[in-house]
């Protein structure tokens, strides 16, 4: 059992507030940490990794501070977003050093162990610099997981990696939390989130945004007032019936045609439309969401 | 005992020699050691040492313990990727200087050694200069590579600011003021070698000075790396 504790956690750079008062417990299984480019993700991450002091509050593992503490990394794998500029090694020998840095009794071994993990065992003899973005972030993995660690921390792990590689890793992340494993992992997609994680912590701007199972930060996300555009063959007929339906809190008609509707409850908003539109005998011909960005849910999160 | 990490100086002897960087590194002894060899055929024996002097010690010297030192840390700084190599158990200390040993022993084969070479072939008559010109440069070399690693744990434009030191502050400074002997590489190395050869002029800061002002700095240097890399801080694209 190993878990990550983060309690009141702020970290500034001169007037900047790179992440703000977080606490937070990672314990085993995985966590996604969610949030827009920029909300201090990497940050986050740097501090649970020991990169990074924190300005404000303690970060430790299992009691034990983090920062300038290099024996944490025995039982700690990262995996950061930078890429691996060692390019003149293969992949083996690079998850060889690992190996030996970590002072293993049987480096070549744990080295094969982790290249067969993340099924690296074929390229591993090319050099790093030929590898595609998949492969190089697998044999990032191998790296981080060649001594077995306890708590695997991941910078945006998908990133440019290919929907067939990305199965895998995913596969992968969920099978390290099953067996017992601390994984966290950083993204700023919410589906990539769902498809790995159980547990989420939404990050926003700095500040820790919601915590919790990833169906009730689903529900969050979904159930927020949000603004549509609705054209269809006759605008008038279908705001009367829009206004009439529990889940619009306003219609307005727009001067180049089409209605603005500014919608309480996105969940059965979506699934009644057809049905109004139908029932009022109106051809739907644009439906519009004019407040989707991601950075715009984030901010309701904040707000709410 | 000197703590070394046997992967991380194969890592940053590889990071020396697998870049464009490590073909520099060979081509500043390279150039000395032929221009030595065209004075040789062209003049009497003894004609032309300054370059030994001016040329070897003052300037290629310098430039390979700089390109040396700052190879084996630099980038790896810069990109972040070091990051890789500090995510272990072992002590920023330790990793530090088994980078240093690596800079140190090139400057010593491509800054120092090519000092006895070239000096053999311009005076094959006088060794004891040319062993002056080697032991002086080994511990000039020494020092500098130690302050050149320690200027690239704070700085991206260590390669610059290193560069800037050699020439304005030794080159161009250190040949108006005398004072400023006491606060140069070049200089206690030049004091060290004056001692193992009479035909080599001493500055004057004695070698006791020399050589302990020598260690302090390689020492502090070295530390200072380490602890700079015990405070790397990680950052994000975003």
């Amino acid at each position: 059992m190993t878990t990550l504790t983060l309690d009141a956690v702020s970290r500034w750079y001169g007037n900047v507030v790179a992440v703000n008062g977080i606490s937070m417990t990672v314990g085993p299984g995985v966590t996604g940490l969610l949030g827009p480019n920029g909300a201090g993700k990497t940050t986050l991450i740097a501090l649970m990794a020991g990169f990074l002091s924190p300005s404000a509050g303690t970060v430790t593992l299992d009691g034990e501070q983090i920062w300038r503490n290099t024996d944490v990394y025995r039982r700690v794998g990262l995996v950061p977003e930078r890429e691996i500029s060692f390019g003149y090694l293969t992949g083996r020998q690079f998850v060889l050093a690992n190996a030996e840095l970590h002072g293993l009794t049987d480096p070549g071994a744990a080295t094969e162990r982790a290249l067969e993990i993340v099924e690296m065992v074929d390229p591993a003899g090319r050099r790093i610099g030929t590898y595609s973005k998949g492969m190089r972030q697998r044999v990032k993995l191998a790296s981080a997981l060649v001594h077995d660690p306890g708590v695997l921390l991941l910078d945006e792990p998908f990133n440019g990696v290919d929907p067939r590689q990305r199965l895998h890793l995913m596969g992968l992340l969920q099978r390290m939390g099953a067996e017992g494993r601390t994984v966290l992992f950083s993204s700023h997609i919410l589906e990539e989130v769902e498809q790995v994680a159980r547990q989420i912590e939404v990050v926003v701007s700095g500040r820790h945004a919601a915590s919790g199972d990833f169906g009730a930060i689903r529900r969050l996300m979904t159930d927020r007032p949000v603004q549509y555009v609705v054209v269809s063959d006759d605008d008038r007929r279908l705001a009367a019936a829009l206004i009439a339906e529990p889940s619009v809190v306003g219609v307005t008609v727009r001067d180049r045609g089409g209605l603005d509707v500014a919608v309480s409850d996105l969940g059965s908003f979506v699934v009644r439309l057809p049905l109004l539109a139908r029932g009022a005998g109106v051809r739907l011909v644009e439906l519009t969401p004019t407040d989707e960005s991601l950075e715009s849910v984030f901010a309701y999160l904040v707000s709410a | 005992m000197i703590p070394i990490n046997a992967t991380i100086a194969r890592l940053s002897f590889q990071a020396l020699f697998g870049r464009r960087r490590g073909l520099v590194l060979m081509l500043v002894p390279a150039l000395l050691i032929g221009l030595a060899v065209l004075i040789r055929v062209l003049t009497e024996q003894g004609v032309g040492y300054e370059l030994v002097d001016s040329v070897g010690f003052t300037l290629a010297l310098p430039i390979v313990a700089l390109l040396g030192a700052s190879a084996v840390l630099g980038p790896e700084v810069d990109d972040g990727s070091i990051v890789y190599l500090l995510a272990k158990p072992v002590s920023r200390h330790v990793v530090a200087t088994s980078k240093y040993v690596v800079g140190w022993l090139a400057t010593l084969a491509f800054g120092a050694g090519p000092l006895f070479v070239a000096g053999m072939v311009i005076d094959a008559s006088d060794p004891q200069r040319a062993l002056g010109w080697l032991v002086g440069g080994a511990v000039a070399g020494t020092t500098y590579a130690a302050l050149f690693l320690g200027l690239a744990s704070v700085t991206r434009h260590a390669v610059v600011v290193g560069l800037l030191f050699v020439l304005l502050w030794e080159g161009l400074l250190g040949g108006l003021l005398r004072g400023i002997r006491w606060l140069d590489l070049g200089a206690w190395g030049t004091e060290v070698a004056s001692a193992i050869s009479s035909s080599i002029t001493a500055p004057g800061t004695g070698l006791t000075y020399a050589v302990t002002a020598s260690a302090v700095i390689t020492l502090g240097s070295v530390w200072f790396a380490g602890d700079r890399l015990r405070s790397f801080t990680m950052r994000g694209d975003e």
